[in-house]
């Protein structure tokens, strides 16, 4: 098989991680927003994948686990949380939620 | 059970901090038995420890407990450690014993008080405290012990501190007292910087061997430690804080008096008497303080109207016995009046508490009396005190303690004639104004009704110390009169006796009898004035030249004017000039630039999630840009 060059891998990794963060910034639908988080945690978890495959290791899979329990978690409690704020604001857009600027 | 020393102090301070805490919480019942019971556990261990002691003496007759070290930085190694000998043995459980029968009286005296918790926490930490200097192996521990209780007198003394006057009267307590404490910290610099060691006894040591006798260092640093004595024992000059003090609750006045702060002072010349020894000329100058601070605060005493600012003065006027005795080098004598002060002046403030509570809150002895019927348990015990106060001659403890530091002044080597006579001249004034106190108190017809009597909480005390201020005094007894040297016997184990100078034609029965003449006098004048002819006093404070005389004493020799206008309006007067100084623009830009920032940083705090996560990016881009570029 094969071997995908790193740096091809990572370009990836990184692309992937910038789209994630442009979107997370431009977009204001909370669920939007969660999705792009998404990508940034795949991102991650590519370039743990990456790395782990150049120096042979599983720590890199390991890690991916890891991410994928956390991003599992994550979704969760931002689900519940986007079911709140809508039951209670009647919108999505996360700029009209600001109550809490101090 | 030697090894049980460090729970003397333990014991109240972990009741403090229980008690600070958790104080506010517990139910009412709780605090006096956490507050009293803690020192009740002292007082027995200093008790046990005082009958191991005895039994079996350690090596020495001293005996040291490291608990650890404090701190060890360049050669400076003070530890938390614990001595004990005979002198810090007595004070120890002088100081136990009678600070636990003042917490079982406060329990009933403080009972209504809103404060109830945080006073029992002062007290404890009082006591603790002074634990603490009583047992510091070396003088850095000591010193935590003494800045401890006159951060206490403080609190106390401004116990009740709705009233600004209270407030005003523990501020002077605190400032007064610290002027003493900079001489005496200034002695410690001294001490540290000439002999290396802070530890007491290696201490004295060292200065025998290195210092010639009579030579500056020595003398330099004897006054300088007298100064934190004069301070904290209220001794001249500095002696104008404690008839302020009077303004904290009245168990506080007794602890303050009888028992802690004020003997801090005897305690740490007695501790240091080495060093006097080789410094005659400090020596001398304590025995002067003394001297004249017991005529001079004698004097006010006679003329004050509030039952406790005749105490507080004669607290002053009987320190000055102390000091009086161990500027003559009667050391023993000084620990020994100090014992039976302990018992009998606590009796008297505890007494006055009485009178005070029932005569709801009235403390003018003009608008006292006739409550020799109406309080007999208080009057007797009042009497007991008084008269050991006054030395009411074979049958009370003051008269023994007393007569030994006058027949001090006389015999030892280092007393004089002058001195004797002051001592002497000091027992007609205390016989004059305790009697006069006692006359106006509780003879004559009735002023003010009596409005709720104590009970038993309040009065077991004042018994108890009613029975210790007559029979404390038998043990040590004149050579004429049994001869019994107890005391002074276990005191030699860590004092030197008196140095006997020639023997200048009188003998100690001589000074008895005239020490018995004055006290006769004393009262037979109080009675005289206060009890048969009152129009007598009258006539003689009529003429003008006496009522001056009557206002200077009054007013504590104006002293307190004279610092007022020496110290007091000139610092304000300063401070008011110097308001708008350069140095304040730095701290007040600090301030303003922190406040500028405050501002500009709570913007930032918008409640907008993306503009939260384009900070975090780009903080994070910032910071990978940093490390990998730079």
């Amino acid at each position: 098989m094969a071997l995908v060059p790193m740096h091809q891998g990572l370009l990836l990794a990184g692309i992937l991680f910038a789209l994630g963060l442009v979107g997370l910034l431009v977009r204001r639908n909370v669920i939007f927003m969660l999705m792009s988080l998404e990508i940034m945690l795949n991102a991650a978890g590519l370039a743990f994948v990456v790395a782990g495959a150049r120096w042979g290791q599983a720590d890199g899979q390991i890690m991916f686990l890891f991410i994928l329990t956390m991003a599992a978690a994550e979704v969760s409690v931002g689900l519940a949380l986007v079911l709140k704020i809508y039951h209670r604001f009647k919108t999505l857009d996360s700029d009209a939620v600001s109550e809490m600027r101090g | 059970m030697l090894h049980l020393l460090w729970l003397i102090p333990a014991f109240p301070f972990a009741s403090f901090v229980v008690l600070a805490t958790l104080g506010k919480r517990m139910p009412r019942k709780m605090v006096p038995v956490i507050g009293a019971g803690s020192i009740g556990l002292s007082a027995v261990v200093s008790f046990l420890v005082t009958y191991s002691f005895l039994t079996s003496p350690p090596p020495g007759n001293s005996f040291t407990q490291v608990l650890w070290t404090w701190i060890d930085v360049g050669g400076f190694r003070p530890e938390i450690s614990f001595y004990l000998d005979a002198l810090s043995l007595v004070m120890v459980l002088v100081v136990t014993f009678v600070s636990f029968l003042i917490h079982f009286y406060s329990a009933e005296y403080m009972g209504e008080d809103e404060g109830y918790s945080r006073f029992f926490a002062y007290m404890n930490l009082f006591v603790a405290s002074m634990c603490t200097l009583l047992l510091g192996a070396n003088l850095l521990l000591l010193f935590l012990g003494w800045e401890g209780v006159g951060l206490c007198s403080y609190l106390l003394i401004g116990f009740w501190y709705k009233d600004p006057a209270n407030g005003l009267a523990a501020r002077k307590a605190f400032i007064v007292t610290r002027v003493g404490d900079t001489a005496m910290t200034l002695g410690l610099f001294l001490l540290f910087d000439k002999l290396g060691t802070l530890n007491i006894q290696e201490l004295m040591h060292r200065a025998l061997l290195q210092w010639p006798v009579d030579s500056t260092l020595p003398v330099v640093a004897g006054l300088l430690l007298l100064g934190g004595a004069v301070g904290k024992s209220a001794q001249l000059p500095l002696q104008t804080w404690l008839p302020d003090a009077m303004a904290g609750p009245t168990p506080t006045s007794a602890l303050i008096h009888a028992a802690t702060m004020v003997t801090a002072g005897v305690y740490l010349i007695a501790r240091t008497h080495v060093l006097y020894s080789i410094a005659p000329t400090a020596q001398l100058a304590v025995a002067i303080v003394g001297a004249a601070t017991l005529i001079l605060a004698g004097f006010s005493a006679v003329t004050q109207s509030d039952i406790k600012r005749v105490l507080a003065y004669s607290t002053v006027s009987q320190i000055g016995y102390m000091f009086l005795a161990l500027g003559v080098g009667a050391w023993s004598a000084a620990i020994f009046h100090f014992m039976t002060h302990a018992f009998f002046k606590s009796l008297l403030f505890l007494g006055a508490g009485v009178i005070i509570e029932s005569l709801h809150h009235e403390q003018s002895i003009f608008k006292m009396g006739g409550l020799r019927k109406e309080m007999p348990v208080a009057f007797w015990t009042f009497l007991a005190a008084g008269c050991s106060l006054a030395g009411l001659p074979l049958i009370t403890a003051g008269f023994y303690s007393k007569g030994l530091i006058i027949w001090g002044t006389w015999s030892s080597t280092r007393g004089s004639t002058a001195l004797w006579i002051a001592g002497v001249l000091g027992v007609l004034l205390t016989s004059l104004y305790t009697f006069r106190l006692i006359f106006l108190v509780f003879f004559g017809e009735m002023k003010t009704r009596v409005h709720k009597r104590p009970g038993f909480a309040m009065m077991m005390p004042c018994v108890v110390l009613g029975v210790l201020s007559v029979v404390g005094g038998f043990l040590d007894t004149p050579g004429f009169l049994g001869n019994i040297h107890t005391f002074t016997d276990f005191m030699h184990q860590a004092l030197p006796p008196v140095t006997e100078g020639p023997l200048r034609g009188m003998s100690e029965l001589g000074s008895e009898g005239l020490v018995t003449l004055a006290f006769l006098i004393g009262l037979y004048a109080a009675y005289l004035f206060f009890m048969q002819k009152r129009e007598l006093a009258e006539a003689i404070t009529a003429p003008a030249i006496s009522k001056a005389l009557h206002r200077f004493w009054f007013s504590d020799w104006g002293m307190d004017w004279l610092y007022e206008r020496v110290f007091v309006r000139p610092v304000v007067w300063i401070a008011r000039v110097d308001k708008n100084d350069f140095v304040d623009y730095i701290y007040s830009g600090i301030a303003l630039i922190t406040e500028l920032l405050y501002h500009g940083v709570r913007k930032t705090e918008t409640g907008r999630m993306r503009w939260y996560a384009a900070g975090i990016a780009a903080g994070s881009i910032i910071f990978l840009a940093v490390v990998l570029f730079l």
